[in-house]
């Protein structure tokens, strides 16, 4: 279908310190016991794209990632890797494989995304308006149950950064305006001329930009090249393709202008006809009207391109891991309410139990929780709505709630973890309490301590 | 394969029984004593007072005693001379010209009856006109008189194609407009006499002439017993169908009885050789939705995921008809999986879908700039020849834009030019040859037959175009804009009115390019149609076809505004271009038409307070039918403007037949 896709996959966010460090880079974080980046590869290959290629920022985790890739995906996709240097941004990314994008449309995913929304639904959106951009967006999912204490007041204040003001068309085609969190504290300006041109535009603040662009090749080569500056793809690129959409500073010499080639070189009267009669036939988007001036013809062509929207359906999930609070809430909806993205199929209690785990007399796994491959639980456990990795070895007494425990944690006895996410090699000694805590791997939390919202990483 | 098969294979199943349905006497309408006589040449009456088989005849014509083979000879031209079209056999082109006659012979010489049938027996057309009962007031002279004006000024336009016509309506000239019409058809008629001398001389004409004299007495009988009743006009249609599918056979049956006729043994050889050729060539029955089986199989094949509506109006339920919702989403989401369609091809079919695209030239340029996309990236699997490869490629694109929206006349035409093209590329050429030619070669179709067909149109219409008029559309037809467009340029002074339908609305558009212009506009919708209509001096339609019989196939809604103009003495003038013609013959809009998302009509954009259907929509007693075509007969056209000229509608067989020959010869 003459897409190419990459898929951005980050490095290591500052974001999710300490659950992110070198040995374990954002997109390899395990969702539900499986990296995250194997909810969008997975999602890729539902949709039939076998050809990618993966972006890693910063050279370590480059290998990190290349040989899960490798082992994880052999013989069923074609993935290339490339790495990029660290802090360039999304767009720096782009910028640094620019050289590899060939085909005419470009698909960029996030390597965060966790959706079942299908790339191909944006795709045709894009193909159909012949679009310059084309952007998806769902609705922002609800926060997880607000926890009490400081993680709460965490919240409200990173809240609204997550949130965007969008605008669109009655028809929810057409992007007409986007402005990102930081911004929004301002007032909204909006243009004179867009609005104008539209007639009526619809302000959404509940939108989640999704990450996931298809752009049309020309275009993002051209807008990287010239816009040194631009970095980030949400927050330069995407708003420069809004704003300027009504005048074009774009050449659009890629597949637009095969169209309105015949335009350009009009020594031939018949091809003026032959385009006329296809963009009269057409239902014409405010665009086109407004290029065609405000009487039908204008003495000078107006430039412009189109920048489209894909709102997804409000029964899709949706969600993008990029905080920690993000962390949990992804963890808990993929074992719970979007289970089926999780690839595992439930039991009868709706728990995933690995057969190889071990379980002690007494203890219940309650529904909604994941018990991974070789772990031991002690006497008189209970879990509930929890994610617990592999290889752990957890005593007896133990209480988890609302937590994610990666790989190869040990937990001593009469230990009580709530709402808390533990990464890998750490070590809790016992009776020790946390609540809604971050263990950074490998870091040991000493004997009957007690910790309440606190991130808690090695030295 | 005896006698008894004979009537079979015209009253074989397929027959679709639509509202209440005789059926047919076999006794009676197995001998056919007429057609195993040669044609008696001598017998052609100059008047040329034939008839089609597809026509119900006048009771008039009956009761007079015209033997049955008279009204038959005409068709031997077709049989005899004309060089059988590669894959556009179809029986009903052979019918053509004498429906033709037969509705110019009505015109002519015998308005009166006619048009007191028309409002006696409105049964019968009540399908096909949407106002059957309509009475016509008796002094219709008038209005001939404008339509004869009309076609006398023809001759300087007149290309060579249509050449003897127009010398011939040059002669016709001088003499008095009402009679001129008469001895037009006169002239017709001996000149189709003449062609079928050749023809019979040649000794070529057999087995059509047979097949066609069968379903004729076929048809007669069925009249006979069935006479008056309202599916006559139905049942005849869908005999056109059968008779398409069925040719080879009525064929073997019909030379096995009649080794007395014309049919000597080395012909039925050559027959039986045609024959196999048909077979390849005739084109599949129309898909029939009410069929189950066939609806499954194709179900399978489908790559549109399409789910049928389900409260659909008993009469049309042999069109499909499907959710429109649930089409895109599908679609949408096999983006990536649908590898088999070229990029270019899934635009255009998303566009239709979507209703981007509509109107009958941009949807065939669309869909030929997407073809020429896809030969220009085609490279041959290895082991595969090109030219059995790319036909299937291209087939298969086809079904996957007929899956978004079914095909129009003018679309089928021009794949029907496109699959000609590759099959009659030489074998020697390269692949890079092959894409070059077939890309020049559809350019070619694109500039000649639209571009340049409607600036030969618009050129001829200009000159119908005077200071004061005020001109009527419908809709939104381009080349109909052009024409005013031209006419604006050339300063006439002139004023427009666009009528306009919901659901659709497309003459809003229109109306705001012809007011950006600085044209002078009323914008009424339908309703209205009746009022506007005694100030207008002239109506231009457009047309989504035209048919052999000169019936007007286009958006729903022309048929009324052509009828009401008719009964106000205002002259239709439909423009179209000569690749839209079709050599079907179609007498209601009920047995082909599109079925438009029935949503539309019932709900009103942005208008939720007056959406009183909503909660009623899955009512089983609610059909809602939204209808995307009408039919105007050809009674109600004063004149037909194409790239051959202006035409009567009674021409357009000719136009046809010299269409479909220059394609062969070019091809």
């Amino acid at each position: 279908m003459d897409f190419q896709v990459v898929v951005l996959a980050g490095g290591t966010s500052n974001k999710l310190v300490p659950l992110v460090s070198k040995d374990v880079p954002k997109s390899l974080l395990p969702v539900a016991n499986r990296p995250v980046l194997a909810y969008v590869l997975d999602l890729l290959e539902q949709s039939n794209i076998k050809d990618l290629i993966v972006v890693v920022e910063g050279e370590d985790t480059d290998g990190l990632v290349e040989n899960w890739i490798s082992e994880a995906y052999v013989d069923r996709l074609h993935v290339q890797v490339a790495s990029v240097g660290e802090e360039v941004g999304t767009a720096g990314a782009l910028r640094a494989i620019a050289h590899h994008l060939t085909a005419s449309d470009i698909l960029v995913v996030s390597g965060d995304l966790v959706c079942d929304i299908s790339p191909g639904a944006v795709a045709a959106a894009h193909r159909r308006h012949d679009a310059a951009v084309t952007a998806l967006f769902c609705a922002s999912p609800i926060s997880g149950p607000p926890e009490s204490g400081s993680s709460g007041g965490k919240d409200k204040t990173k809240k609204p950064v997550r949130h965007n003001i969008v605008g669109v068309d009655i028809t929810q085609q057409f992007l007409l305006y986007i402005a990102a969190g930081m911004e929004v504290e301002k007032d909204i300006k909006v243009q004179k001329s867009i609005l104008r041109a539209v007639g009526k535009m619809e302000i959404h603040a509940d939108l989640m930009d999704a990450h996931l662009y298809a752009f049309k090749r020309s275009v993002l080569q051209q807008v990287l090249n010239q816009k040194q500056t631009f970095k980030s793809l949400k927050l330069d690129v995407l708003p420069y393709l809004v704003k300027s959409q009504l005048r074009s500073e774009i050449l659009l010499n890629g597949a637009q202008a095969e169209e309105n080639g015949n335009e350009k070189d009009s020594y031939n009267t018949d091809q003026v006809m032959l385009s006329q009669l296809l963009a009269n036939a057409s239902t014409p988007s405010f665009h086109e009207v407004y290029a065609s001036g405000p009487n039908g013809f204008s003495p000078a062509e107006r430039k412009t391109h189109k920048c489209c929207i894909y709102i997804a359906n409000k029964t899709k999930y949706c969600a993008r891991l990029n905080s920690v609070q993000a962390y949990s809430d992804i963890n808990r909806d993929v074992i719970g309410d979007a289970s089926h993205l999780s690839g595992y199929s439930f039991s009868a209690h709706n728990n995933v139990i690995h057969p190889s785990a071990v379980l002690g007399s007494k203890t219940t796994v309650g529904p909604q929780c994941m018990l991974g491959e070789g772990s031991q639980m002690g006497d008189k456990c209970s879990v509930k709505r929890s994610v617990i990795g592999r290889h752990c070895r957890i005593g007896s007494n133990v209480k988890v709630v609302n937590s994610v425990i990666m790989n190869h944690v040990t937990i001593g006895d009469g230990c009580s973890i709530q709402g808390s996410i533990i990464s890998s090699n750490v070590q809790l000694q016992e009776r020790a309490v946390l609540r809604d805590c971050q263990v950074g791997a490998g870091f040991v939390v000493p004997a009957s301590s007690e910790y309440k919202g606190e991130s808690l990483a090695r030295k | 394969m005896d006698l008894r098969r004979a009537p079979r294979t015209v009253i074989d199943p397929k027959v679709r029984h639509v509202g209440f349905f005789a059926p047919p006497d076999r006794s009676q309408s197995v001998p056919l004593p007429q057609s195993s006589d040669s044609p008696p040449l001598s017998d052609l009456s100059p008047s040329g007072n034939s008839l089609s088989p597809v026509m119900i005849p006048p009771p008039r014509t009956i009761s007079a005693g015209l033997p049955p083979n008279r009204l038959l000879s005409p068709l031997h031209r077709f049989s005899g001379d004309s060089v059988i079209p590669v894959g556009s056999y179809n029986p009903s082109e052979f019918a053509s010209p004498s429906v033709a006659d037969f509705f110019e012979d009505n015109n002519a010489r015998s308005p009166g009856p006619r048009r007191s049938r028309g409002g006696g027996g409105s049964g019968k057309f009540a399908s096909s006109l949407p106002a059957g009962g309509f009475e016509l007031p008796p002094e219709v002279k008038p209005k001939s008189l404008t339509t004869v004006s009309v076609v006398s000024n023809l001759q300087p336009n007149v290309t060579a194609k249509v050449g003897e016509q127009s010398s011939e309506s040059q002669d016709v000239n001088s003499k008095q407009p009402l009679k001129e019409k008469t001895s037009k058809a006169e002239r017709r008629a001996l000149q189709e006499a003449q062609r079928a001398a050749k023809a019979a001389a040649k000794g070529e004409s057999s087995f059509v002439y047979l097949f066609d004299s069968m379903i004729f007495g076929f048809f007669l009988s069925v009249l006979r017993n069935i006479e008056g009743s309202p599916s006559i006009v139905i049942l005849s249609i869908h005999f056109t169908v059968v008779a398409t599918v069925k040719t080879g056979k009525a064929n073997n049956v019909q030379k096995k009885d009649n080794s007395s006729s014309i049919a000597a043994s080395s012909e039925k050889r050559a027959g039986d050789h045609k024959d196999k050729d048909r077979k390849k060539d005739v084109p599949h029955p129309r898909m029939q939705f009410d069929d189950t089986t066939r609806v499954e199989k194709a179900k399978k094949r489908a790559v549109v995921k399409q789910t049928e509506v389900r409260n659909r109006v008993e009469l049309f339920r042999h069109l499909p008809q499907y959710e429109h919702g649930t089409k895109l989403p599908h679609l949408e989401t096999n983006f990536f999986s649908l590898n088999s369609v070229h990029p270019a091809v899934y635009k255009v079919g998303l566009r239709y879908l979507t209703g981007d695209i509509s109107g009958g030239n941009a949807r065939c340029i669309a869909m030929l700039q997407a073809f020429q996309e896809s030969i220009m990236d085609y490279s041959t699997p290895p082991g595969k020849a090109l030219d059995r490869d790319l036909p299937a490629k291209i087939n298969s694109y086809i079904s996957f834009l007929i899956e978004c929206r079914p095909l129009s006349v003018s679309m089928g035409n021009a794949i029907k030019f496109v699959k000609t093209l590759i099959a009659s590329l030489p074998l020697t050429l390269s692949e890079s040859e092959v894409k070059a030619t077939l890309s020049s070669e559809i350019n070619h179709f694109i500039n000649e037959k639209i571009i340049l067909a409607d600036k030969v149109i618009v050129r001829h219409a200009v000159t119908k175009v005077r200071d004061g008029d005020v001109l009527l559309t419908y809709g939104s037809s381009s080349a109909v804009e052009m024409i005013l467009l031209h006419s604006h340029e050339l300063g006439k002074r002139f004023r427009v009115v666009i009528v306009d339908s919901r659901p659709k609305l497309e003459g809003r558009l229109l109306l705001r390019r012809l007011v950006g212009k600085g044209i002078s506009c009323t914008y009424v919708n339908i309703n209205a149609i009746s009022y506007i209509m005694h100030e207008v001096t002239r109506v231009f339609l457009g047309a989504s076809s035209v048919l052999a019989n000169g019936t007007v196939y286009s958006r729903v809604g022309t048929a009324c505004v052509a009828m009401v103009a008719n009964a106000c003495g205002v002259p239709v003038i439909v423009c179209c271009e000569a690749y839209k013609f079709h050599e079907r013959v179609q007498l209601d809009s009920i047995c082909c038409n599109e079925l438009g998302d029935a949503d539309a009509i019932s709900k009103v954009h942005g208008r939720e307070e007056i959406d009183h259907l909503k909660d009623i929509a899955d009512n089983e007693n609610l059909q809602l039918l939204n209808l995307t075509y009408d039919v105007t007969p050809s009674d109600y056209v004063s004149m037909i403007i194409t790239d051959y000229g202006m035409i009567p509608p009674t021409s357009v067989p000719v136009i046809v037949r010299e269409f479909r020959r220059e394609q062969i010869s070019s091809g």
